[in-house]
């Protein structure tokens, strides 16, 4: 059996989630305490990737990206990066694809935190960093897991704009569903089903996992 | 001493309304703000600790300003050193009662002054427990030590007691007392019970629509225009029976149920529901301390 493109898809979940861990406090912070008139524009724009149809964003993502293009001519010459066709750009589409999945839950966990909390930290003299980091994200662990899992799980299962921007590489962008994909056209039942198995436990167990640990029974189990 | 005169435009639940706000706190000074619902009074405190900008006026403390709309002063509440103990009392949730303490601690301040605070409002036992483990009254035993680690000149109480029962109530009333007193704080402190206010208070502002309507002693503000020598009550009619030739009126008067002799002409006219005063004259109460 051929387990590249499953070590490649967990592999592309995993470099995607923690990147997007990392944009999206930020991010998700400044949605939940922001008064600025730009607000609606950012959260539409964060929600988008909810409603379109992933190969409008791949299509996009494609012409802008091509090497026949201003940006993607910029990319490829001053920076040497080519993002269609490879490994980075199935990254970065990812990272947009995926974004209001982990923005959203972090986002709603933070307004959901009375504010005497945030106020009695900077009376104490505490700086919003130091706020953020001691007070505010360990009391909304749930919803940064939530965040998390929803992310990879998401990811993993990606498939128009994978298929729009990275195309069929094997090793480099043939991730599990292009593979199961490829596999059922090729009439290759037997492979397609060891893919589509893996795939199906292995998100059925993370999932399983995250709502025993918010739902709080892996702590009565322990005690 | 702290001057106020700050003007701040509020959105109440009736509408807009103007915070004005003008007085005096000398230092040392226990001040009581009472006032209804809506009337400015956590605004005020917010004001004071820099949780909400004014905006327009000065205000100072001990001749430091720290708002001045017209030079562009403004202090963040990182800068102001107050405690502040909020009405639902803020605790962090994640940290254990010591934790929530140290916290508070300012860099390079010495941990001494945590256990002076534990020992003060007498947590030693809970001081390894989170805070939703605790009962109200040991959750504002807390807040109240915690608002205290920075050593604050100003402390600032939002109805710090209302939800507790009026045994703990009192206890706590001597807590805020002594810290008072021992660290020769400045208390600004709002509170619905003139009770309370007359136990802790030497002076109370009373806030109505944004505006101080009256200051002065709690026996000025809340004694002298009513000393009558009747007793009055206003409430709310619960039922009425006929009893032979009497009616039996029940009224709820603030939470305890009296009833009332009535002769049939005095109920005309009543309906369950109805505010009522109820009063006697020419008579001796007796009166007596409850536990």
């Amino acid at each position: 059996m051929n387990w590249e493109p499953l070590i490649l898809t967990f592999k592309l979940a995993l470099v995607t989630t923690s990147i997007l861990l990392v944009l999206s406090i930020p991010l998700a912070y400044w949605l939940a305490y922001t008064k600025s008139r730009l607000k609606p524009i950012i959260e539409t724009l964060v929600s988008m990737p909810l409603v379109l149809p992933p190969t409008v964003l791949g299509f996009y993502f494609l012409i802008a990206f091509s090497p026949n293009n201003a940006f993607g001519n910029w990319l490829n010459e001053w920076l040497g990066i080519k993002l269609v066709f490879s490994f980075a750009g199935l990254v970065i589409v990812s990272i947009i694809y995926s974004l209001p999945f982990m923005v959203h839950p972090i986002q709603s966990g933070l307004s959901a935190i009375p504010p005497s909390l945030k106020e009695a930290a900077y009376v104490m003299g505490k700086s919003r960093y130091s706020t953020l980091v001691n007070v505010l994200l360990p009391n909304i662990r749930p919803s940064i897991l939530t965040g998390i899992v929803l992310a990879f799980a998401h990811t993993v299962g990606e498939f128009g704009v994978v298929l729009m921007i990275g195309g069929n590489i094997p090793g480099q962008t043939k991730v599990a569903s292009i593979a199961i994909y490829d596999e059922v056209e090729a009439l290759n039942y037997s492979a397609a089903n060891f893919y589509s198995a893996v795939l199906f436990v292995s998100s059925f167990c993370i999932l399983l996992l995250v709502y025993l640990i918010n739902g709080g029974y892996l702590k009565r189990f322990w005690k | 001493m702290i001057k106020i005169d700050i003007q701040k435009k509020l959105h109440a639940a009736h509408g807009e309304m103007i915070l004005n706000l003008n007085l005096q706190i000398e230092q040392g000074e226990l001040v009581a703000i009472y006032g209804p619902s809506g009337a400015g009074k956590t605004s005020t405190l917010k004001i004071l600790s820099g949780l909400l900008n004014p905006d327009s006026g000065t205000l100072s403390v001990n001749n430091n300003l720290w708002f001045d709309n017209k030079q562009k002063i403004n202090l963040k509440p990182q800068q102001r050193k107050v405690g502040y103990l909020f009405q639902d009392y803020a605790l962090f949730p994640n940290m254990t009662v010591l934790q929530n303490l140290a916290f508070a601690l300012s860099k390079n301040q010495d941990r001494s002054i945590l256990n002076e605070l534990i020992e003060m409002v007498e947590l030693g036992e809970l001081q390894h427990r989170k805070p939703n483990t605790l009962s109200g009254g040991q959750k504002q035993r807390v807040a109240l030590a915690r608002a205290l680690v920075q050593r604050p000149q100003i402390l600032l109480l939002d109805e710090p007691l209302s939800a507790l029962d009026r045994k703990i109530r009192s206890k706590l009333q001597n807590y805020i007392l002594s810290i008072h007193r021992k660290y020769y704080l400045t208390t600004i402190l709002i509170s619905h019970d003139i009770g309370e206010i007359h136990k802790l208070a030497d002076k109370v502002i009373l806030l109505e629509d944004g505006k101080i309507s009256k200051q002065g002693t709690p026996t000025e503000i809340f004694i002298n225009q009513k000393v009558s020598g009747k007793f009055k009550f206003t409430g709310e009619v619960l039922s009425i029976e006929k009893e032979d030739v009497v009616y039996i009126v029940t009224v709820l008067i603030q939470n305890q149920i009296v009833k009332v002799i009535a002769q049939s002409t005095e109920i005309e006219g009543f309906q369950i529901g109805d505010q009522v005063m109820v009063a006697s004259k020419a008579f001796n109460p007796i009166i007596y301390k409850i536990d």
